[in-house]
């Protein structure tokens, strides 16, 4: 079977005086590369240029609240079932009156926090998910952790800002080549 | 000569000393840049602006590595190979004309470290000499592999020196001189010995490569067979010698196939700057600045000598040893012969660019030969 139609048959022959020369073949070598040493290259310089990772990138969780800024989580627990890894834990609460603006459901997450040392960025927690609150953010990467301390994700860090809402539709590959237009060499 | 001239060729000589310091110490920065670029990479960036102090970290890395010694090596064999390979990388250079005279209150000091009569045997005697710091090295290290790299390394160096020598001759003959110098000023202008010494200059630059150990002659070092070759049990800046080395032997190799056949400090056109410079600035400086227009054209010769070798080292696979014995002994050696036959026969019947001849017979039997061959069979009929 041939995958591709580049595949040559290895000719054991012999060699031509031309080719036992040797010179023909280095210079069309030396062309090959110098051609390449011109072309545009496919470095990507990371920190400073990130790449494109697509809609479907699994990186930060986030906790979405709803349109009118209400928390969606209602400590189900299913995520934390799903969790392979274990990384999920949370402590329900029940909702008083005054805490309506705050959470859509009766029952809420007073702590939700995300190990992200055990984190596997799997994403089951995200399907699990019947209320639509919990995302693996496509846009943001888990920050590299150096300690211990502050590896273990809270509300505080995992609950969605709604001045800087995240929407999966947003930073398209479009806008990312934008972006980075003139950064790419 | 009085001390003003003492000093002036002094400086010449420190000069030269650290330009080709310099040059080496950027030529690792550029070979992994060239690398980089020819495999469709950027190479090393981090370090400064387009990576510009990778040498320098380089260098740091390497002076805080363990100098480690084997404990059943010969110590001071150990020491004394790295220096030896320093000492006759570096000592090439003394005799290469790099530019015309400079002119100071009447007198005149040749751009050269030593003027020397015999210049191009002092040249090949010093590359000779290179073979013992690796010899040394590998046999100092008390270790197989490194003897053994250190023996391929000089059975490869004393093959291709035959060559290399040879095809000397050949440019000694229509020179009718020893004296570099004289070389180059035969060389007036554009008639470089390349025009009439193609295939001498062809054989020079392919020994050239294989004494300075490059690809794809790169025999003495392999990690498969060797181990790493012969500084196996080198490490730290005994071994970044035996590496810089390497690059001063390109810088002063290009320099020298610059010298012997691209014309060395001459450039097309060298006469009509040469008047005008004088006539604008006046005889000494007009000529002191033409001596640096072609100190420069010997230089850039030398930078794009250096950048051919890195050139091919990542485009050719290398020989095998069988295969890089038979290239020197059965097709450069006799090669070398014919051109020198060539050549004579050219000198004496009044030719000087006899030698084409060579190029003429080697293209006719390569068409012809090309022309009856049967097809290659390049794709699988029907699999």
């Amino acid at each position: 079977m041939q995958l591709t139609n580049r595949s040559k048959e290895v000719s054991k022959k012999e060699m031509t005086f031309a080719e036992r020369l040797y010179l023909p073949a280095i210079v069309s070598g030396l062309g090959i590369t110098i051609k390449h040493f011109f072309a545009k290259k496919v470095t990507i310089r990371y920190p400073e240029v990130k790449r494109y990772l697509g809609p479907v990138f699994r990186g930060q969780h986030i906790l979405k609240r709803d349109d009118e800024g209400r928390e969606r989580c209602t400590a189900c627990g299913l995520c934390a079932v799903a969790c392979p890894a274990e990384a999920i834990s949370m402590v329900a609460a029940e909702r008083t009156k005054e805490e309506k603006h705050l959470y859509r459901e009766e029952k809420y997450a007073a702590v939700y926090e995300v190990n992200m040392l055990r984190c596997i960025f799997c994403g089951l927690c995200e399907e699990a998910c019947p209320k639509q609150a919990v995302y693996l953010r496509h846009d943001q990467f888990v920050p590299v952790f150096t300690e211990r301390e502050g590896v273990v994700y809270g509300k505080d860090k995992l609950v969605e800002d709604m001045n800087a809402r995240y929407n999966r539709d947003s930073w398209t590959k479009e806008e990312w080549s934008e972006k980075w237009k003139n950064e790419r060499v | 000569m009085d001390t003003a001239s003492w000093i002036i060729k002094a400086l010449i000589i420190v000069g030269v000393f650290a330009v080709t310091l310099l040059i080496a110490t950027y030529s690792t920065l550029a070979e992994r840049k060239i690398a980089g670029f020819m495999q469709d990479r950027l190479g090393p960036d981090r370090a400064g602006p387009f990576g510009v102090f990778q040498p320098l970290a380089d260098a740091v890395k390497m002076f805080f590595k363990e100098d480690f010694i084997p404990a059943q090596a010969n110590k001071w064999l150990f020491i004394a190979g790295p220096c030896l390979s320093m000492l006759t990388a570096l000592m090439t250079s003394a005799v290469i004309p790099f530019g015309d005279t400079i002119r100071y209150e009447e007198q005149t000091i040749a751009v050269q470290g030593v003027e020397l009569n015999v210049g191009i045997l002092y040249v090949f005697g010093i590359v000779s000499l290179g073979v013992y710091g690796l010899m040394i090295g590998g046999w100092a290290s008390n270790n197989k592999f490194s003897l053994l790299g250190a023996v391929r390394a000089a059975s490869q160096n004393i093959s291709y020196e035959i060559a290399l020598g040879l095809s000397i001759i050949a440019i000694i003959m229509s020179a009718g001189s020893l004296s570099l110098r004289d070389i180059v000023n035969q060389q007036h202008g554009f008639a470089w010995n390349i025009f009439y010494q193609p295939v001498g200059f062809i054989i020079f630059v392919t020994c050239a490569f294989a004494e300075c150990n490059r690809t794809p002659f790169d025999l003495p070092e392999c990690e498969t067979e060797l181990v790493g070759g012969y500084h196996t049990e080198y490490s730290s800046m005994k071994l970044g010698f035996y590496l810089f080395s390497e690059y001063i032997n390109m810088f002063i190799s290009s320099l020298v196939v610059s010298t012997l056949y691209l014309g060395g400090f001459n450039y097309p056109g060298m006469d009509w700057v040469y008047a005008k410079l004088t006539a604008l600035a006046g005889d000494t400086t007009g000529h002191n600045l033409a001596t640096l227009i072609g100190f420069l054209a010997l230089f850039f010769k030398g930078l794009f000598g250096v950048f051919f070798f890195m050139w091919v080292r990542w485009t050719v696979p290398r020989f095998r040893f069988d295969q890089l014995m038979d290239l020197g002994w059965k097709a450069l050696f006799p090669l070398a012969i014919l051109n020198i036959f060539f050549t004579g026969a050219g000198e004496m019947l009044g030719y000087h660019g006899f030698t084409w001849i060579i190029v003429g017979i080697m293209t006719i039997l390569a068409a012809t030969n090309a022309v009856k061959a049967p097809p290659r069979k390049m794709y699988p009929a029907d699999v």
